[in-house]
C-alpha cells in the first residue's frame, strides 16, 4: 500500500506518477489516497469491481475530473493535471468505450477534426495534406484503409483503430484503453494486440482497463488492483495466479448483515423463462423464479442483466423464446405484465421508475389505478388514503401523501417505486439495482421489506452489482456473462469469489 | 398590515394542490382585466356585451379543451384549426346535400374524430414526434379542404341548425350551455377518471409511465383522437354561427387555441394543467381583446398583446413552481 513500487522496471523514472490522489463526490469516496505509475514502453492493467474507482482514476488521468488531494509527476518533474486540455499537453489519450467520432466525416477529417490544415481559400481544408497526413499516420499503427472513408461506413474496431490514430496523430505518449476488446471479434482482438505490441516498441505507455483475466495476463507488465477506490496492490503477472487476482478484487467481506428468513423448502414456479433471446444482446436464457425466493441475477455492468429484467417485462421486445409467468405465457408490453402482476423497479428510479414533479400519492397509486378503482371513476381522497397506508406501512419519511416525490431522498424515493407495485398486489418484483445510491439504514429497510414480501408468498428477481447483498439475501443466483447465463449458483456456492469468477472472462 | 393583506390573498399552501393555485390566480388575473375594463369602458359590464365575450371564449375552448389533454401528454396538435376547417366543410356539404343537419353534425364530428386518429396513429405507431406529425396533418387538411372548396362557399342552413350557434336559451347563448358541459366533461375527465390520472402520468414521464404499466400507446391514441373530435364539434359551430363555410376558416383558430392553453398554464412540457385553467385562459384570452375593442385601440395590436401575455403567464408559471421546488 506504500508508493513504493514492489518491481524492478525498465526505465527508472515513470512517464507518469500519481500519488495520493483523492477524489470525492457527495457521499462516496470514489478514489481514496491512490498512487499509480506508468513507465514508457509498458502495458499497465487496471483492474477492480465495478464501482473500485477505475473509471474515477481514468477520469482524473484525462484531466475530466480534478483530484481533491494528490500530485502528478511527468518524467519526474511535477506537473498539475486540471482539464484535458493539461492532459492532452502532456500526451495521455484516452480511448473510451464510446467513441467520440463524426459518423459522417471522413477518417482523415475525423483524425485531424480541429487541426485541419487550411486551404489556400480561407475557411477551406487542405484535401491533398490531409489526406497525405491521415495516410502516414493510419501508416505508423499499420491500419490499411482509404483515409477518405467515411467513419459510418466502419466497423466498431476499425473505429477503435481510427481513434487510436487520432490519439498517436495528438504526440499522445500515454494510451488509457477502456475494455477496448469488449466490442471486438477474436480476429480483431488479435490486430489490437498487435497494434498494442507496436506502440510498446516505440514507448507508448499503456494503461488498459479489463475485465478479461486471460488478456490481463497475455498483454500486462504489471497489474495495479483497485478496490473501493483504494490501491489494493501492484503485482506482476507471473507472481499471481487468476485465483489471487480475484481474491484481491473482492477484499474480505464488510460486516454487514442483512434480514433474512429462508423458507425451508421453496414454493411452486412463478416465472419460467426458457431460452430466451432479444435484439438487446441476451441471449438463451433460462431462468426459474419460484413463490417465497429471492433469485439474484449478477455479472458485470454490461453482461445483461437489465436487459433480461426489461425482457421479462416486456419494456424490450425479444426475437425468441418463451416467458412463462404463473403457469401462462405472456407476450406484450409493460401494461400486460404488470396487470399479470409482474413489477419492475427499474434501475434508474428518477428516469425510469417515478414522475419527479407529481406528488408521492400519485406515484404511489399509478399502477392500482384499475385495482383500486375498478368503475375507472378516480377518487383523489380514496387514493390517498391508500397512499397514506403505503406511507406507513414503508415507513416513508415525508410531510404528507401530497408532497413532491422529487423532493424525498433517494431510499425513500426508492421505497415509493417499491410501494406502488404494492399496492398494484404484483406477485413477482424485479429489481435492477435496488440500493443504488441509498445509504446504509434504508438498504436494511429495503431488505427487510423484500424478505417479507417473498415470505408473503411473492418472489423476487434481484439485479445488484454489490455481490455482498446478492450473497447475504438470495436463496440462489445466476450469473451473466457477455448477454448469456455463465452459470448457476446454489445458497452453498454462493460466495463474492464464485460470483467474480463466473462473471470474469476466462476464455 | 402588508402580512395579513398578503395572507388573505395567499390560498393556503398545505390545503391545495398546485393545480388549484395556478386556476386561483387565473381567477384572480381574470377578475382583474374585467374590473379595469369596468373603470375604463361603460359598455363592458353590460349583459350584451358580457354574453357575447362568453360565446367568443367558448368558440376558443372547444378547440383549447381537446388541445389541453394533448399538451398535457407533452405532445401539440397543430392541426386543429385546418380539422375545424375540413370538418366544417363536410358537414356543410352533407347537410346541403341530404338536408339534415343531424346527419351533418355526425359527419362534422366522425371527421374531426378520424382526423384526430390519424394524428395519434402518426405519433404512437410511427413514433413520429407529436409536433411534426400534426404539422404536416395541418398542410394535408388544408389542401384537401382547397381541393374540396375549389374556391366555393357553402352558404344558408337550416334555421334549426343556426340555433346551435346563434340561439339563445333562457337568454344565455346556447354556446355557453355547451361551453359548461364540455367544461364539465373535461374537468371530470381529466380529474376524475383513471384515465386522466394515466395522461398526467403520462406527461409527467413517458418512460416511467410505460413501466408503471400504463398502456401509453393506447391513451395517446385516445388523446388524439378528443382533440380531433373536439375540432369536429367546434366545426359544426362555427358552421352554424356563421351560417357559412369556406376552405379558409380554420387558418386564425390553431394559435389562439395554443394561447389559451398556455394561458390557462398547462405546461408544454406535460404533466401539469387543467382543462378549467383553459377555460380560463381563453376567457381571458378574449375579454382583453374584447376590452382593445371597447377602448377603440386598433386591431392591428391584438397579435402583439396575446404574445405578451402569453409570454408573461408561462414565465409566471415558471418562477412560482421554482420557488416551490
Amino acid at each position: 500500500m506504500s508508493d513504493a513500487l514492489p518491481i524492478e522496471v525498465s526505465s527508472p523514472t515513470p512517464l507518469l506518477e500519481l500519488r495520493g490522489i483523492s477524489k470525492e463526490f457527495p457521499g462516496v469516496k470514489a478514489l481514496d489516497d491512490v498512487s499509480f505509475a506508468v513507465y514508457p514502453g509498458e502495458v499497465h492493467m487496471l483492474l477492480g469491481e465495478n464501482g473500485a474507482g477505475k473509471s474515477s482514476l481514468m477520469k482524473v488521468l484525462c484531466g475530466a475530473y480534478g483530484a481533491d488531494a494528490g500530485e502528478f509527476f511527468y518524467k519526474g518533474e511535477k506537473v498539475a493535471i486540471t482539464s484535458t486540455a493539461d492532459a492532452q499537453k502532456l500526451g495521455i489519450a484516452v480511448i473510451f468505450q464510446e467513441f467520440s467520432l463524426v459518423p459522417y466525416l471522413d477518417i482523415a477529417q475525423n483524425i485531424f477534426l480541429g487541426r485541419e490544415p487550411k486551404g489556400r481559400i480561407p475557411g477551406t481544408i487542405d484535401r491533398r495534406k490531409i489526406l497525405a497526413d491521415a495516410r502516414r499516420v493510419l501508416d505508423t499503427i499499420g491500419f490499411d484503409v482509404d483515409p477518405s472513408t467515411t467513419v459510418d461506413k466502419l466497423g466498431v474496431a476499425q473505429q477503435q483503430m481510427v481513434e487510436i490514430a487520432k490519439a498517436i496523430s495528438q504526440d499522445a505518449r500515454i494510451l488509457v484503453m477502456d475494455e477496448p476488446t469488449a466490442a471486438l471479434s477474436d480476429r480483431e482482438t488479435e490486430l489490437l494486440f498487435a497494434l498494442i505490441a507496436r506502440l510498446k516498441a516505440d514507448g507508448v505507455a499503456i494503461v488498459y482497463i479489463s475485465h478479461r483475466m486471460a488478456e490481463v495476463f497475455a498483454l500486462g507488465d504489471r497489474i495495479t488492483v483497485l478496490r473501493d477506490g483504494r490501491r489494493i496492490d501492484g503485482v506482476r503477472p507471473a507472481d499471481v495466479t487468476p485465483d489471487q487476482l480475484v481474491r484481491m478484487m473482492v477484499g474480505r467481506n464488510v460486516d454487514t448483515t442483512y434480514p433474512r428468513h429462508f423458507a425451508d423448502k421453496p414454493g411452486e414456479l412463478l416465472l419460467e423463462v426458457k431460452g430466451l433471446t432479444a435484439p438487446t444482446g441476451i441471449s438463451d436464457i433460462n431462468i426459474e423464479v419460484r413463490r417465497g425466493e429471492i433469485v439474484g441475477l449478477c455479472g458485470l455492468v454490461g453482461s445483461g442483466r437489465s436487459e433480461v429484467a426489461r425482457a421479462i417485462f416486456g419494456a424490450d421486445p425479444i426475437t425468441s423464446g418463451e416467458i412463462i409467468f404463473d403457469g401462462k405465457t405472456i407476450t406484450g408490453e409493460p401494461d400486460l405484465a404488470a396487470r399479470r402482476g409482474i413489477a419492475l423497479i427499474p434501475e434508474s428510479r428518477k428516469s425510469e421508475g417515478l414522475a419527479l414533479l407529481r406528488s408521492v400519492s400519485d406515484n404511489l397509486v399509478v399502477s392500482a389505478l384499475r385495482k383500486l378503482f375498478p368503475s375507472g371513476l378516480f377518487d383523489q381522497r380514496s387514493a390517498q388514503r391508500t397512499a397514506d397506508g403505503l406511507i406507513r406501512q414503508l415507513r416513508i419519511a415525508t410531510p404528507s401523501a401530497r408532497q413532491t416525490v422529487g423532493l424525498l431522498s433517494g431510499g425513500n424515493q426508492q421505497k415509493v417505486v417499491i410501494g406502488k407495485w404494492l399496492a398494484a398486489g404484483s406477485k413477482l418484483f424485479i429489481f435492477d439495482e435496488p440500493t443504488r445510491g441509498i445509504d446504509i439504514g434504508a438498504k436494511s429497510e429495503i431488505f427487510a421489506l423484500i424478505d417479507r414480501l417473498v415470505a408473503d408468498g411473492a418472489a423476487a428477481l434481484m439485479i445488484s452489482s454489490e455481490q455482498i447483498e446478492i450473497c447475504h439475501v438470495c436463496d440462489r443466483a445466476y450469473v451473466m456473462r457477455e448477454g448469456r447465463i455463465a452459470g448457476h449458483l446454489t445458497r452453498n456456492e454462493l460466495t463474492e469469489e464464485n460470483i467474480v469468477r463466473l462473471g470474469m472472462h476466462h476464455a | 398590515m402588508t402580512d395579513i393583506s398578503k395572507e388573505a390573498i395567499m390560498p393556503p399552501r398545505s390545503f391545495l394542490s398546485q393545480d388549484a393555485i395556478q386556476v386561483f390566480y387565473r381567477l384572480l388575473a381574470a377578475l382583474l382585466i374585467c374590473a379595469v375594463l369596468a373603470v375604463l369602458s361603460d359598455s363592458f359590464l353590460s349583459l350584451g356585451n358580457i354574453l357575447n365575450v362568453l360565446r367568443q371564449a367558448s368558440l376558443t375552448f372547444f378547440i383549447a379543451s381537446g388541445l389541453t389533454l394533448v399538451v398535457l401528454t407533452a405532445g401539440l396538435d397543430l392541426s386543429v384549426g385546418a380539422n375545424v376547417a375540413l370538418s366544417a366543410c363536410i358537414a356543410g356539404t352533407v347537410i346541403h346535400k341530404t338536408g339534415s343537419p343531424a346527419l351533418g353534425i355526425l359527419t362534422g364530428l366522425a371527421c374531426g374524430g378520424i382526423v384526430g386518429l390519424l394524428n395519434g396513429i402518426m405519433v404512437t405507431a410511427l413514433r413520429i414526434p407529436s409536433f411534426i406529425a400534426t404539422y404536416g396533418m395541418l398542410w394535408v387538411l388544408n389542401g384537401l379542404t382547397y381541393w374540396y372548396m375549389a374556391g366555393e362557399t357553402l352558404h344558408g342552413f337550416p334555421a334549426g341548425f343556426r340555433q346551435i350557434g346563434s340561439g339563445y336559451l333562457f337568454g344565455l347563448p346556447i354556446p355557453v350551455y355547451l361551453l359548461l358541459v364540455f367544461l364539465g366533461i373535461g374537468t371530470f375527465f381529466a380529474q376524475r377518471t383513471i384515465w386522466g390520472q394515466e395522461i398526467y402520468a403520462i406527461g409527467a414521464n413517458p418512460v416511467a409511465a410505460r413501466l408503471s404499466g400504463i398502456p401509453v400507446a393506447r391513451r395517446l391514441l385516445l388523446v388524439y383522437a378528443v382533440s380531433g373530435l373536439m375540432a369536429g364539434l367546434a366545426s359544426i359551430i362555427f358552421l352554424s354561427r356563421l351560417n357559412s363555410a369556406e376552405a379558409d376558416i380554420g387558418e386564425s383558430l390553431t394559435l389562439p387555441a395554443i394561447a389559451a392553453v398556455l394561458i390557462g398554464g398547462t405546461s408544454l412540457f406535460g404533466g401539469v394543467g387543467t382543462v378549467f385553467g383553459t377555460f380560463i385562459g381563453a376567457l381571458i384570452l378574449t375579454l382583453v381583446l374584447n376590452g382593445m375593442n371597447l377602448l377603440s385601440v386598433s386591431a392591428n395590436w391584438q397579435p402583439l398583446v396575446t404574445g405578451i401575455i402569453v409570454i408573461l403567464a408561462v414565465w409566471l408559471d415558471m418562477k412560482t413552481r421554482r420557488r416551490t421546488q
